[in-house]
């Protein structure tokens, strides 16, 4: 089969469809789309609540209807073909892709460049290791949301779900909308790692109740569920004895975090960051393999898809500009270093050429903190700072670092959150 | 309903389904029931998965004569039956002088038993094959005989073989007592019938005492031993073990051992926890703390972050402290499997061989002239070369469509293991028949995909497919006054 491409995009939700959008604006004449679904969208089309696109399309939309305006940017344009129900078995270093689908079997194609825009999947169960038995009735969160969402059945009807990730939040009002009885959301962390507003408009809406510093002991019930044991954690998240207390119920949701997918670019040997579990990658996201870019959540999981897709223009630029060789050399690698109180900041260095370039730096904080001040610095000299009212691992900060400052870098650029603002 | 045997197997565990595919090679009409709705679903699914070689037993006993025998015959009948067993070795570690010379007695042992090739290493010729052992282990006891394997997998190549031969597996069919002449069994009672039947087979696992029982021998009890373990992603092999790690066993276990399955996991486990309960497979915090700290012995560094799921199985553990193999001393037609714990998966081709040739000496059934080796061939995409792939994808093109992402599992081999000889009913059939949910996500992306194949191909609604056990429903219906089909 051995066909050619400029670029192959892995994955059709927002990140590969919004890659795809700005290679083609950018230049590149033969762009493949491969998507694992039986349509692109990606995990939007079941996100059937609003709250999308407020930054990207400056218009509230719900999941689908932001993947809809994904996907009319670019379904008419030639150059670009979209392949569903097809799966990417296999990515190699020279950029050949190996792919399945049943129409046309196996096909192994050749790209100028590669974009990779996996997502993420849920953590399950084993990786949080809840003691108890293992009965039906125990599903992640965004398995069931298809489940009711798209497919049209309930994964069951009184509900206790781990975790309140936006997820879990969304799922909480969307099981009740459904007549189901949501019993409780449990959090470990003292804090919930949800948006503010979810926490407002799918709990409190419903008088669900929240319990903080609380997770699951135990799971009751041999063939389906029938309850769990909830108990209380101490600051080492440690469950103190003589709290612990039973809630019934037959179904529980699990939002208890997501892992960007990266097994197709470990198979090529990409260099993969420990605590995003992300690719490693510049400010065009460029992975460690020239030509290889990476974008979205399978970089580093985001919050709002909004960041998704902006992220995703850019790799989808510099894919389009390096297929047609109109990259310059980089002259200088400046790392990009989380300090205090940074746990996570993308890009993970920037490769400059002479001129600079505006730099936005995604970055999440370690802990929730309140009037602080972001402090980027190089070379003993702060470049830039940024008060922010509130911080919280669960919001993304992004932040623009001017390409005047960008210019004169020689240093390393630490990235560091400051007391008071 | 009314049906009639020769034999009648009572439990579908590996034993009855090795027993059930050698009563094949006689003229014998043999039913197996099985209380579950799908076969493997006691012992047999939650285990070490380990073919040992067979050198802990005592000289003399039948767990050290069926071990040794059954490591043979699946020597023998690996390729032919397509088992999933990888003969890796296995070693068992020594930390101190005391246990160096405990393994030198298992090494003098396993020789009167007639383990072949044992041998004593060094702890750096060790460590040179398994560089992430502790530094701290002096010496090993190598066994070349040993291997792992898929143990749900063997019991269901066991099951496709009796029933493309002619045996009939009755799933969901639970025994609940029987009719009796004198001292003898005439007819086996269950939830879904009668069976008519001229001999009993009890391979009932942890439940045997209560079936001896019924039948009328209360000889022997079986009581329940609690093991736990905690599985790895793939991933993480290369920070565990290549092989079969057993540390120096104890007299109650062999130990809590660090093991790689025949995918590329990774395991450790189990421990040993005495119990009432015949039901309770429940993990406990306590018990998860006691194996992983009992396995950083062995492996200093485990990487802890990349458990994907943990489990408990129950030994069934005899009140004799052997297998109890063959007639019973007081109800003339009934055969006794009981008591098969471990090494009883290693040891059930042994253990099915032995009761078939009571049973052809006591009726003189002849050989069955059109008995047939072998199972129906599986394909497994995700093993094949490309050239396989395409090839295959063109005659079916459900082997194009990837329903499992974690394990590379399409669409044609589930549709095939739902269509095989005693197919897949459940999603966890499914899984153990295919590996689709076995893998990092643990079935979070396919079990909803899976459950609709599974309602698709056996013609019943979605609501009406279950994860494993009889109640073990996976969705439901949405509740007409509660806003309707979305």
């Amino acid at each position: 089969m051995g066909e050619n491409y400029d670029i192959i995009i892995v994955g059709g939700g927002p990140a590969g469809l919004s890659a795809a959008y700005s290679a083609e604006k950018n230049g590149a004449e033969k762009i493949l789309i491969l998507e694992r679904d039986r349509e692109a969208g990606g995990i939007l089309q079941q996100c059937i609540h609003n709250g999308f696109g407020l930054h990207h399309f400056k218009q509230e939309l719900t999941g689908p209807g932001y993947a809809h305006r994904c996907y009319e940017s670019i379904k008419n344009k030639k150059s670009i073909e979209i392949l569903v129900d097809t799966m990417v078995l296999e990515i190699r270093p020279d950029k050949t892709v190996l792919a399945v689908n049943p129409e046309k079997g196996l096909m192994e194609l050749k790209a100028g460049t590669i974009i990779l825009t996996m997502g993420c999947r849920e953590r399950t169960r084993g990786a949080i290791r809840i003691p108890g038995y293992r009965p039906a009735g125990i599903y992640t969160a965004g398995a069931a949301q298809r489940m009711v969402n798209m497919e049209g059945y309930l994964p069951g009807k009184k509900i206790v779900i781990l975790g309140s990730g936006d997820i879990g939040l969304i799922m909480a009002r969307r099981m009740s909308l459904e007549g189901c009885k949501v019993q409780a959301v449990l959090e470990i962390c003292p804090f919930s790692n949800g948006l503010t507003r979810n926490i407002v408009q799918c709990l409190q809406d419903y008088d669900i109740p929240l319990y903080l510093s609380h997770t699951i002991t135990r799971i009751q019930g041999k063939d389906r569920i029938s309850g769990i044991t909830a108990a209380k954690v101490d600051e080492h998240m440690q469950v103190i004895a003589g709290s612990e207390f039973d809630i019934d119920c037959d179904t529980l949701l699990l939002s208890v975090g997501l892992i960007p997918e990266n097994e197709l670019s470990r198979g090529a040997g990409i260099a993969i960051h420990p605590l995003t579990n992300g690719p490693i990658v510049d400010q065009h996201r460029e992975t460690n393999l020239p030509g290889i870019f990476a974008a979205g959540n399978v970089v580093h999981v985001h919050d709002l898809v909004d960041f998704v897709s902006e992220e995703a223009e850019i790799a989808g630029k510099y894919a389009a500009l390096e297929v047609r060789k109109q990259t310059k050399e980089p002259l200088k690698d400046i790392e990009v270093v989380p300090a205090n109180g940074i746990r996570t900041c993308v890009p993970q260095h920037l490769r400059l050429g002479a001129e600079g370039e505006t730099v936005r730096l995604f970055m999440r904080v370690r802990q929730p903190m309140r009037k602080v001040k972001l402090e980027i610095r190089s070379g003993g000299k702060i470049l830039l700072t940024k008060p922010l009212p509130v911080a919280k691992p669960s919001e993304m900060i992004a932040v623009d670092l001017p390409a005047e400052k960008v210019a004169g870098l020689a240093e390393k650029l630490e990235v560091g959150i400051k007391e008071g603002a | 309903m009314e049906r009639e045997a020769d034999v009648v197997v009572i439990g579908g565990g590996i034993a009855g389904a090795a027993i059930l595919s050698e009563l094949t090679k006689y003229q014998l009409k043999s039913i197996l029931v099985e209380k579950e709705p799908d076969i493997a679903s006691g012992t047999t699914k939650a285990n070490s998965a380990i073919l040992h070689a067979g050198f802990d037993a005592h000289e003399g006993t039948m767990k050290a004569k069926m071990n040794v025998e059954g490591n043979r015959i699946y020597h023998e009948r690996k390729e032919e039956l397509d088992l999933d067993i990888e003969w890796t070795g296995s070693f068992v570690a020594a930390t101190n002088d005391e246990e160096m010379d405990t393994i030198r007695e298992l090494l003098e042992r396993g020789n009167k038993n007639g383990v072949p090739g044992l041998a004593i290493w060094s702890g750096d010729k060790l460590r040179a094959q398994e560089p992430n052992l502790s530094q701290d282990i002096k010496g090993a006891l190598w066994a070349p005989s040993a291997g792992v394997c898929w143990p749900f997998g063997l019991a269901i190549a066991f099951a496709e073989n009796a029933v493309m031969n002619g045996a009939e597996i009755l799933r969901e069919c639970k025994v609940e007592g029987f009719e009796k002449k004198g001292n003898a069994i005439t007819a086996v009672k269950t939830d879904k019938g009668t069976i008519q039947t001229k001999y009993v087979v009890n391979a009932a696992g942890i439940h045997a005492d209560e079936i001896s029982a019924l039948a009328g021998d209360t000889s022997f009890t079986i009581h329940p031993r609690k093991g736990e373990y905690v599985l790895f992603d793939k991933a993480a092999r290369k920070d565990m073990v290549n092989g079969v790690i057993f540390p120096t066993p104890s007299k109650t276990s062999k130990g809590i051992l660090v093991c790689t399955t025949t995918h590329g996991n990774t395991f450790v486990g189990p421990n040993a926890q005495d119990q009432d309960d015949k039901e309770d497979t429940s993990v406990t915090v306590q018990g998860m703390n006691e194996i992983l700290q009992s396995a950083k012995k062995l492996l200093p560094n485990l990487p802890m972050g990349a458990a994907i799921t943990e489990f408990a199985g129950l030994r069934a553990v005899s009140s004799t402290g052997d297998f109890i193999l063959g007639k019973s001393e007081t109800v003339s037609n009934l055969l006794q499997a009981a008591g098969i714990q471990s090494p009883g998966l290693t040891s059930s081709p042994a253990i099915a061989a032995y009761l078939a040739g009571i049973l052809v000496q006591e009726t003189g059934a002849k050989k069955n002239e059109h008995y047939q080796k072998g199972r129906p061939v599986r394909h497994t995409f995700h093993t094949l070369s490309n050239e396989k792939r395409k090839q295959l994808v063109k005659e079916n093109n459900r082997y194009g469509r990837i329903i499992c992402r974690c394990e590379t599992v399409t669409e044609a081999e589930i549709v095939d293991a739902i269509h095989r000889p005693c197919g897949a009913r459940t999603v966890d059939g499914v899984k153990r028949r295919t590996r689709a949910g076995m893998g990092r996500c643990q079935g979070g992306f396919c079990g909803p995909r899976v459950t609709q194949i599974l309602a698709r191909e056996l013609d019943i609604p979605v609501t009406e497919v279950r994860k494993e056990m009889r109640e073990s429903y996976m969705f439901y219906n949405k509740d007409k006054t509660s806003g309707g089909k979305a």
